[in-house]
């Protein structure tokens, strides 16, 4: 099986985040970026895949800050191919992000045709909608979201995709090849590799690289302002006898959908 | 700026498994008489399928491959007990076993969850608990006395102190440093940190067999020191595994400054600072021997002699003491495995010191390794005793004893 | 009706989500604010009759299709993009759950209008909408515009309170048909039931978490009772699970599991930063503790200085009461 892997580094929120001076966008000079977590089980889901059915994993990811030790991370853990497109600005968003990877996929050569293109159901910057049903819909591929698992009966023309539904309920989708799946969870969580075997691939492999093409297209969402929600230092406190304090956490609970 | 560990190393790695006979330290494991004393002292040896002596056979019979594919080594905690006892002098915790457990770190099916997070939050942020390493300093905020940083100062100064993470980020360990930054303020030590351009040093990534990773941290803090040279005459660190990774490890990369750990530094000032405790605490202590600064580096009598320079400290000790101590459990990675071993059933060895020492009739156990703080008040809850006994960092009951 | 807003009505296994009573709510006000009519959107395969409970809206646009029997993401957004392009609705809100995630982003991709998503909060400003997005984990809050086009949004679970979007009124309901393919890419196999055995505790919408405050095993019940009537789990501090009052599979924290529930409820725990590793992420934290310096209450949102032992069954007759 030809498995793409679509990954994008974002903000990493361990840090601080800024906003620029502008007050609409957020501060890039003092970002770190760190691999999208979904995108991290999408890997491993194809390597669980490759591992089964034989194929090939390859990782597309569009540059960016200290993408290439994760490249050489995802070679490390069993990936065939690295490509990294290049010449790109950051963008934030899955539309761009979206048409970016749409572009590259069908121009650069030796990428398409996939069985499966796999991403992270959703990236915390995807202010103007989701990557991948963006790009199932420029690809006119099938699309099934929130995928915990993904099987396959040999070489077919179908997988059974695992979607999570609520209260711990799954429901398994037959679905056409090729397609894109967006990846919530792995079936067990991505694997650890060792900084050594990192640092041996970094000597024996390299990363590939695609040309963005220009002229791609930014979100079509007017974004007014960005602000940073004042964190609590302190929880704001309820008193009262324990039955008043019950009726309080009632209505919290009630205005926060929970009850 | 510094904060991206880069992946690659030029870490000299000499010995291996496979050259290892070629090397004195290798053949020395030749002489090993089976004795199982090493077996017979290990916290965990009727645990583990292949304890030292069954490695060191394993070894000699060329079926050390077999070894590999067990993960029980995961249970040695690095805690020096064997090669203490061994009466070849063999150097099992700091040679044989972190070569063997290399291999068996890269043969694992899965790296326990606990442990992966630790080491990948390592390996980005120079921290285990993934903090962010913009913070580190954070807590010098939090202190009476200033703290200065090395990169901010224009002149050189005699005291490098290394703070390590638990130290940075804990709120436990915070209190550890703030202690220290009265009392190295109290005798006019002339110091700075490295602050937030300071990582991880690395020794418990190296103890559990992820050597990639410690050389990636050895070859970031390296870089460091030689940015810094000439701005600073030795290195003082509360972190008693930073302590044994530059005393041991960095040299190979030419690392040649004396380095202290606090507990003998300020047994080097003892006679500076006794004046300056005034303040009469009326605690029962006793004092649990971590296993780096004892067994490791035989300081026994300088963190006692500390302690019982406090007025009003009464010491006891444990059954096991000094070279008998037993391991907190938290070396050698078991600081982020404490899961696994309960899945497996396995008793947390912090619970077992810590009945020792309520058996002692001790209210304060008194430590000096940053990991056992959070180790030994957890443990006390589970059992009940946090009433009972509390536990405290002997910089800590040194602070207290200083009259302001 | 062109210029309405609408409301995709979610429903699963029979029922309304409490999305979409959320979402009813908040329509209305957006319906309210732009003076236009308020119109909920039920895509199914013979479940018309749910049509009963979206009586918060003016009307209702029912689809009967089989491949909407189940809700398969591509089929529910071909409908959409059939009825909307249809009667160009003034803009279209859709959960952001499990079950109707991209739902909105390939109707928006469709039909060639933007989309907000992650949206908290929704409002009419000058005649536009303007909507309140979370982003980067809660770290970063955008507001977008969409101005006076047609505009889909994302609404993420509790943007309003479900109460307010329920309504004893039976909305007029009007029967559409859309043509859907005959051989749909995606198809529907079957529902996998989580299997018997101990919960999953992060999978859970609502946490009541115990520490050695609770003072013993046998007050678990306590907690039990609560989390029942909330529909939620109890889980742990480690000493708790140490301690063998429940199992290690209930540990948050450093070496348990991390969890982001909806509601994570603390009860008598002091909050370690091994523990707090473990929980901070969760939308909404209410600690109970009879220590008023007590670490918890520097990451819980609501904090309770009481006996846990009485704050407990007390909120349980509460949650009970309100329920009926
Ligand atoms: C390596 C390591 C890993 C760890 N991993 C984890 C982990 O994964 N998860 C975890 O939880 N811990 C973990 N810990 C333990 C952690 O450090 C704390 O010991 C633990 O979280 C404390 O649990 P607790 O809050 O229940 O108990 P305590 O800290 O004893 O807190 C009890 C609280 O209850 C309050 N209280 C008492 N009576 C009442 C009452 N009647 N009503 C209300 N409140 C009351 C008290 O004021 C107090 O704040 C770990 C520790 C170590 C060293
Ligand atoms: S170092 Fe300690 S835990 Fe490891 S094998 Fe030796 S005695 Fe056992
Ligand atoms: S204690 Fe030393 S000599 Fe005895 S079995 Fe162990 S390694 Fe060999």
């Amino acid at each position: 099986m030809n498995i793409l892997v679509l990954l994008r580094m974002i903000p990493d929120v361990v840090e601080e985040l800024e906003i620029s001076n502008d007050g609409k966008t957020l501060d890039r000079e003092f970002l770190r970026l760190i691999p999208n977590e979904t995108d991290d089980h999408a890997l491993e889901e194809a390597l669980l895949l490759k591992e089964r059915h034989g194929g090939k994993v390859t990782v597309v990811a569009p540059d960016a800050p200290e993408l290439d030790d994760v490249l050489f991370a995802c070679l490390a853990k069993g990936a065939d191919r690295a490509v990294k497109i290049s010449g790109v600005e950051p963008v934030m968003g899955g539309r761009a992000a979206a048409r970016l990877m749409a572009q590259v996929l069908t121009t650069a050569p030796g990428l398409l045709p996939a069985d499966l293109i796999l991403t992270g159901v959703q990236s915390t910057e995807d202010l103007d909608g989701l990557m991948a049903p963006i790009l199932s819909h420029l690809l006119q591929l099938p699309y099934v979201d929130n995928v915990t698992q993904v099987t396959a009966d040999g070489p077919g023309k179908t997988v059974t995709a695992v979607k999570e539904f609520p209260s711990a309920v799954r429901a398994e989708f037959d679905v056409q090849l090729p397609a894109v799946l967006g990846i919530q969870a792995a079936e067990k969580p991505p694997r650890y590799v060792p900084v050594a075997k990192v640092r041996a691939v970094m000597k024996s492999q390299h990363l590939e690289s695609a040309a963005a093409p220009a002229g791609v297209e930014a979100g079509q969402l007017e974004i007014l302002q960005m602000a940073k929600p004042e964190p609590a230092e302190h929880a704001e406190m309820l008193a009262g006898d324990p039955a008043q304090v019950a009726g309080k956490i009632c209505e919290i609970l009630a205005a926060r959908g929970v009850l | 700026m510094g904060t991206e560990t880069t992946l690659v190393s030029e870490a000299p790695c000499e010995i291996t498994l496979e050259n290892f006979l070629e090397f004195p330290e290798g053949r020395k494991v030749l002489s090993c008489i089976q004795c199982g004393l090493c077996a017979g002292t290990c916290p965990y040896g009727d645990v583990m399928d292949y304890p030292p002596r069954r490695i060191i056979a394993m070894l000699r019979a060329g079926m050390l491959e077999k070894v590999f594919h067990s993960e029980s080594l995961l249970n040695c905690v690095a805690c020096y007990a064997c090669m203490a006892k061994c009466p070849r002098d063999i150097r099992l915790t700091e040679v044989l076993l972190p070569l063997v457990k290399e291999e068996i770190f890269v043969h694992l099916p899965e790296v326990p969850p606990e442990l992966q997070k630790a080491l990948q939050n390592t390996l980005r942020y120079g921290n285990p608990m993934g903090e962010s390493p913009r913070k580190r300093v954070a807590w010098t905020k939090t202190t009476d006395v200033p703290i200065p940083i090395l990169g901010e100062m224009s002149r050189p100064v005699d005291v490098l102190w290394f703070v390590e993470c638990y130290t940075s980020y804990h709120p436990r360990g915070q209190d550890n440093s703030r202690a220290l930054a009265k009392i190295f303020n109290g005798l006019g030590i002339d110091f700075a940190i490295l602050g937030n351009e300071e990582k991880c040093a690395g020794e418990c990534a190296r103890l559990v067999g992820e050597a990639g990773l410690f050389g990636t941290l050895q070859d970031y803090t390296m870089t460091l020191f030689r940015r810094y040279e000439g701005r600073f005459n030795r290195i003082v660190t509360s972190g008693a595994h930073a302590y044994d990774a530059f005393r041991y490890q960095y040299p190979a990369l030419g690392f040649d400054y004396q380095v202290d750990h606090t507990m003998p530094f300020l047994f080097q000032h003892l006679e500076q600072l006794k004046p300056m405790l005034s303040r009469k605490l009326n605690y029962r202590v006793t004092y649990h021997d971590a296993c780096c600064l004892g067994r490791h580096n035989g300081f026994y009598e300088e963190p006692r002699a500390l302690l019982t320079a406090i007025p009003g400290v009464k010491l006891v000790e444990m059954t096991h003491n000094r070279i008998n101590s037993i391991c907190c459990g938290g070396g050698g990675g078991g600081m982020w495995l404490d899961t696994y071993y309960k899945a497996k059933g396995y008793e947390r060895l912090s619970e077992r010191r810590v009945k020792e020492a309520v058996a002692t009739g001790a209210d304060v156990l008194a430590i000096s390794c940053p990991y056992e703080v959070s180790r030994f008040e957890d443990a006390a809850k589970v059992l009940g005793y946090d009433n009972k006994l509390v536990v405290r960092d002997i910089s800590e009951l040194l602070a207290e004893a200083m009259q302001s | 009706m062109s210029g309405s807003i609408w409301v995709l009505a979610e429903h699963w296994r029979g029922q309304l989500s409490e999305s979409t009573y959320e979402l009813l709510a908040l329509g209305r006000e957006i319906a309210d604010g732009l003076g236009v009519e308020l119109q909920a959107v039920l895509l199914g395969h013979g479940a018309a009759d749910l049509a009963k409970g979206l009586g918060k809206a003016n009307s209702v646009l029912s689809v009967d299709h089989s491949s909407l029997c189940e809700p398969v993401p591509e089929a529910c957004a071909a409908a959409l993009v059939q009825l909307i392009k249809e009667r160009r609705p003034r803009s279209v809100l859709v959960p952001l759950t499990n079950i109707s995630m991209g739902v909105g982003t390939l109707v928006s991709t469709a039909v060639k209008v933007p989309a907000a998503n992650f949206c908290r909060d929704v409002r009419v400003v000058d005649g536009g909408l303007q909507a309140t997005c979370v982003l980067y984990g809660g770290k970063i809050e955008a507001t977008v515009t969409m101005g006076a086009e047609c505009s889909i949004l994302g609404i993420w679970p509790g943007a309003r309170a479900a109460e307010n979007g329920r309504s004893d009124v039976v909305p007029p309901v009007e029967p559409v048909t859309v043509s859907l393919p005959e051989a749909p890419r995606v198809r529907f196999k079957r529902y996998i039931e989580p299997e018997a055995g101990d919960v999953d505790i992060t999978q859970q919408d609502t946490l009541v978490a115990v520490g050695r405050g609770m003072q013993g095993q046998a007050n678990l019940a306590l907690a039990e009772e609560l989390a029942e009537v909330l529909g939620g789990a109890v889980c742990g501090s480690r000493p708790v699970i140490d301690q063998g009052w429940l199992p290690l599979s209930r540990q948050v924290g450093k070496s348990g599991v991390s969890v982001k529930p909806k509601l994570y409820l603390a009860a008598g725990i002091s909050g370690a930063p091994e523990h707090v590793e473990g929980m901070k992420n969760a939308a909404l934290i209410i600690a109970v503790n009879t220590d008023p310096r007590a670490p918890i209450f520097n990451v819980a949102h609501y904090g309770i200085l009481a006996d846990a032992l009485e704050v407990l069954p007390a909120l349980t007759e509460a949650v009970r009461g309100k329920k009926g």
